[in-house]
C-alpha cells in the first residue's frame, strides 16, 4: 500500500472518519441541538462530492486500482458515487423533518446512513469478490438496524426481522456462489476471474456459481421471485428509512450487477442473459399487476420498485455498453424519483401517523396546490409519461434490448408499463378530482420544501435536458 | 485411498451428521452441543489443510466464547417447543418432495455435464508458518477488505446499542459507586425500640 492508494480511496476514508466523528459529536449534543448532526452530515456529503469531482478533473477515463487490486476507481464509480451523495443529501433533509415529527430524532440514523453510504461506495468501487461481499454486508447490516429504528413499532420490528432473515439467506447464497467461483478460478479479483472463466469454458461448477451470484443480485435489487421482502420492509420501516432503502442501495445494487456480471463473468454472458430475462420479465409483470391492488401508498411504491428493478435489469441483460448506460440512467433517475415520492408522503404525515393510505391524498390540490403539482410530476415521471425523465429512462432500456433483438421482451415491458401507469394516475386523480377529507394545513420547514420543490421540478428539467445525464452515463462504459 | 482422504471423510461425515442433528434434535441444548461438535469437526478439516491458526481460532472463538454465550441464552430463554413444531407434520411431505426434486435436479446437471474433480491443494513447504502468512496477507494484500470488515463490526455495535439501549432517563435502575462507598451506618441501620409483647393471637 502506498500513499497513492489512500488518495484514490480518499472519499471513502473521509466518509468513514466523518461517520465516526458524527457519532462522537452526537454524544455531546443536547436533545434540542440534534439538528446539528443533520447539518454536519449534509456538509460531509458536500465535501465528499467535491473530493470525487475534483479528482475526476485530474484523471478522466482510465480505471485506477488500489489496495492490491481490491478497489477500483473508474468513471462509473465516480458518477454513481456523486449521485449517491446528492440523493442521500436530499434524504437527510427530508429525514430531519420526519424524525422530529415522529420523535425519533437521534444521531444513530445519520451515523448508520453514512455507514450504509460507505458500504455502497465500497460496493460501487469493488474489484474483488471480497470487497463486493463486504460492501454488501455493510449496506445490509446498516439497513436492518435502520428498519427497526422505531423500536416500539411492532410492524417495524417484524419487517426488520423478515429483512434480516431473508437478507442473510441471500448473502449466504451469494457467498456460496463466490466460494465456487474462487474454487474454479483460484482468484478473488474480478478481472482475473474473467480471464480464467474465458479459458475454462463450459464448466458445471461455474454455472452453479453463476446461479447463486444471480440470486444474490436479484435479492438485493428485489426482483421477482426474490421480492418477498420488499413490500413488508417498505411498509413496516419508518418512511425516512424506506426512502433511504429505495435510493442509495439501489444504485449500489446496480453497480454490484455490473461488477459481478460484466467485470467478473462476462465470458458467461449467454448464461446470465437468459436468467436475467426471466427475472426482468417476471418483475415487470408481477410488480405492475400487484401494485394495482394496493390501497397503501408505501406498499404500492414497493411493488412499483419491483417493476422498476425489472426495467433496470432489462438494460443490464442487454449486455452492451448501450444497455449498461441505459440501466445506469434508470437507476439514477429511479433513486431521485422514489426519494421525492416518499418526501411527499412525509410532508403529509402528521405526528404519529404516516400518510400511507391512498385516501390521505384526496383533494390534495385544494389543500396545497404546489405539493400536489410536485407529486403529479413525480407520478408522471414514474409512469413514464413523455417529457418527464422517467420516460427517457424506460425508452433507453427498451431501445437497448431491441438492439439485441429481444422484441417480445420489449413488447412485454411496454404493455405492462401502460398497465402500470393506471396506479400512478390513480394518485393524480385522487389529488385533483376528489374532495379532501380534512382541511388541515400541510406544512414543513423551509429547507424541506425547497429540496422537495427542486426534486419535483428536476423530473421535468432532467427530462427536457436529459442529454447531459445520458452523455455522462454513456461515457461511463 | 490415502490416510489423509480417509481422515477427511471421517471428519466430513461427523460434520455433516452433527450439522443435521443441530436442526433435527428436539432439545435446544443438544442442538447447541451438536453445533460445538460441528465446529470441532470443521476445525479438524482445517487442520488437515495445514491451516493451524484458523483451526485453533475456530475452536477458541466459536466453541470457547460464542457457543458458551449461546448456551446461556438457550438455557435462560424458555423456548416453547410445541409451538415451534406446529404444522411440522403438515409441511413435511411437501418439504421432502421439494428437497428430493432439488437434489434430483442437481444430480441430473452433474450427471449430464460431468463434474470436474478439483485437485487436492498442495501441502505447505517445510518451516512454513501459517500464522505469520495470514498476518502478512491480512495487513498487506487484504488491508482494505480487513478494514471494511472492522467497520462492519463497528456498525454491529452501533446497531445493537441503538436497538437495545433505552437511555438512563427512562426509569432504569443503576448504581452510583461513589455513593455506595460513602455510605454511613446511620443511612442503613435504624434502631427501633420495640416493647416486648406476648403474641397470643397467632397461636404461638
Amino acid at each position: 500500500m502506498t500513499a497513492s492508494d489512500l488518495f484514490i480511496a480518499l472519499p471513502e476514508l473521509f466518509i468513514l472518519v466523518m461517520a465516526c466523528l458524527i457519532m462522537l459529536i452526537d454524544l455531546y449534543l443536547p436533545e434540542n441541538r440534534r439538528g446539528m448532526v443533520s447539518f454536519i452530515s449534509v456538509l460531509t456529503l458536500l465535501f465528499a462530492g467535491i473530493m470525487v469531482m475534483r479528482w475526476q478533473a485530474v484523471d478522466s477515463s482510465t480505471a485506477q486500482y488500489a489496495f492490491n487490486g481490491t478497489f477500483v476507481r473508474d468513471r462509473m464509480a465516480d458518477v454513481l458515487k456523486v449521485f449517491c451523495f446528492i440523493v442521500l443529501g436530499a434524504v437527510f433533509v427530508y429525514a430531519k423533518h420526519y424524525l422530529r415529527v415522529f420523535k425519533l430524532m437521534c444521531g444513530e440514523y445519520y451515523v448508520l446512513s453514512l455507514f450504509l453510504l460507505l458500504g455502497a461506495m465500497v460496493l460501487i468501487s469493488a474489484a474483488s469478490l471480497l470487497t463486493v461481499y463486504l460492501g454488501l454486508e455493510l449496506i445490509s447490516l446498516s439497513s436492518y438496524a435502520l428498519v427497526a429504528l422505531n423500536r416500539d413499532d411492532r410492524r417495524g420490528a417484524e419487517a426488520a426481522m423478515k429483512y434480516f432473515i431473508l437478507g442473510s439467506l441471500a448473502s449466504g447464497l451469494l457467498l456460496y456462489g463466490m466460494s465456487m467461483l474462487y474454487g474454479v478460478t483460484g482468484s478473488l479479483s474480478l478481472s482475473d476471474i474473467a480471464a480464467s472463466v474465458a479459458i475454462a469454458g463450459d464448466n458445471v461448477m461455474l454455472v452453479f456459481a453463476l446461479v447463486f451470484v444471480v440470486v444474490g443480485i436479484a435479492f438485493k435489487l428485489g426482483a421477482v421471485p426474490f421480492h418477498m421482502w420488499v413490500p413488508d420492509v417498505y411498509h413496516g420501516a419508518p418512511a425516512a428509512v424506506t426512502m433511504l432503502i429505495g435510493s442509495v442501495p439501489k444504485l449500489a445494487a446496480f453497480a454490484m450487477a455490473i461488477r459481478l456480471l460484466d467485470n467478473g463473468l462476462v465470458p458467461m454472458q449467454g448464461d446470465w442473459m437468459a436468467m436475467l430475462t426471466v427475472l426482468a420479465a417476471l418483475s415487470i409483470i408481477v410488480g405492475n399487476l400487484v401494485a394495482i391492488a394496493q390501497t397503501n401508498l408505501k406498499r404500492m411504491l414497493a411493488y412499483s420498485t419491483i417493476s422498476h428493478m425489472g426495467f433496470l435489469l432489462l438494460g443490464v441483460l442487454a449486455g452492451t455498453a448501450q444497455g449498461y448506460s441505459a440501466a445506469m440512467f434508470y437507476a439514477i433517475t429511479y433513486a431521485i424519483m422514489s426519494t421525492g415520492a416518499f418526501a411527499v408522503l412525509i410532508m403529509l404525515s402528521k405526528s404519529g401517523i404516516e400518510a400511507e393510505n391512498l385516501d390521505d391524498y384526496k383533494g390534495l390540490n385544494q389543500r396545497n396546490p404546489l405539493l400536489a403539482a410536485l407529486m403529479l410530476m413525480l407520478m408522471f415521471s414514474m409512469a413514464g409519461i413523455p417529457v418527464f425523465v422517467g420516460f427517457f429512462a424506460k425508452w433507453l432500456v427498451i431501445q437497448a434490448i431491441l438492439d439485441v433483438g429481444l422484441l417480445w421482451l420489449a413488447v412485454v415491458a411496454v404493455v405492462f408499463s401502460v398497465i402500470g401507469s393506471f396506479y400512478y394516475l390513480r394518485v393524480v386523480k385522487l389529488m385533483y378530482f376528489d374532495e379532501p377529507e380534512t382541511t388541515d394545513k400541510v406544512t414543513a420547514p423551509a429547507d424541506f420544501r425547497f429540496v422537495l420543490t427542486v426534486n419535483g421540478v428536476a423530473q421535468l428539467l432532467m427530462g427536457i435536458f436529459a442529454n447531459a445525464l445520458i452523455a455522462l452515463c454513456v461515457a461511463s462504459f | 485411498m490415502s490416510i489423509q482422504v480417509l481422515v477427511f471423510y471421517l471428519f466430513g461425515t461427523i460434520l455433516t451428521l452433527s450439522a443435521l442433528s443441530v436442526i433435527t434434535v428436539r432439545n435446544p441444548v443438544y442442538a447447541a452441543l451438536f453445533l460445538v461438535l460441528a465446529f470441532f469437526s470443521s476445525a479438524a478439516i482445517w487442520m488437515l489443510l495445514e491451516v493451524e491458526f484458523l483451526a485453533i481460532t475456530l475452536v477458541l472463538v466459536y466453541v470457547g466464547a460464542v457457543m458458551v454465550l449461546f448456551l446461556f441464552v438457550v438455557m435462560m430463554l424458555d423456548v416453547n417447543l410445541s409451538r415451534l413444531r406446529e404444522g411440522f407434520a403438515r409441511y413435511l411431505p411437501v418439504g421432502i418432495l421439494v428437497a428430493l426434486v432439488m437434489a434430483g435436479e442437481l444430480l441430473l446437471v452433474i450427471w449430464t455435464k460431468g463434474a470436474e474433480k478439483l485437485p487436492l491443494p498442495p501441502g505447505n513447504p517445510e518451516g512454513f508458518s501459517n500464522t505469520t502468512y495470514l498476518g502478512e496477507r491480512l495487513y498487506t494484500e487484504y488491508l482494505f477488505p480487513f478494514e471494511i470488515a472492522a467497520v462492519i463490526l463497528l456498525v454491529a455495535i452501533v446497531a445493537a446499542i441503538t436497538l437495545t439501549h433505552r437511555g438512563r432517563s427512562e426509569g432504569g435502575r443503576y448504581q452510583d459507586p461513589a455513593r455506595q462507598v460513602q455510605v454511613t451506618r446511620d443511612e442503613r441501620v435504624r434502631i427501633v425500640s420495640m416493647p416486648a409483647v406476648k403474641d397470643k393471637e397467632n397461636g404461638a
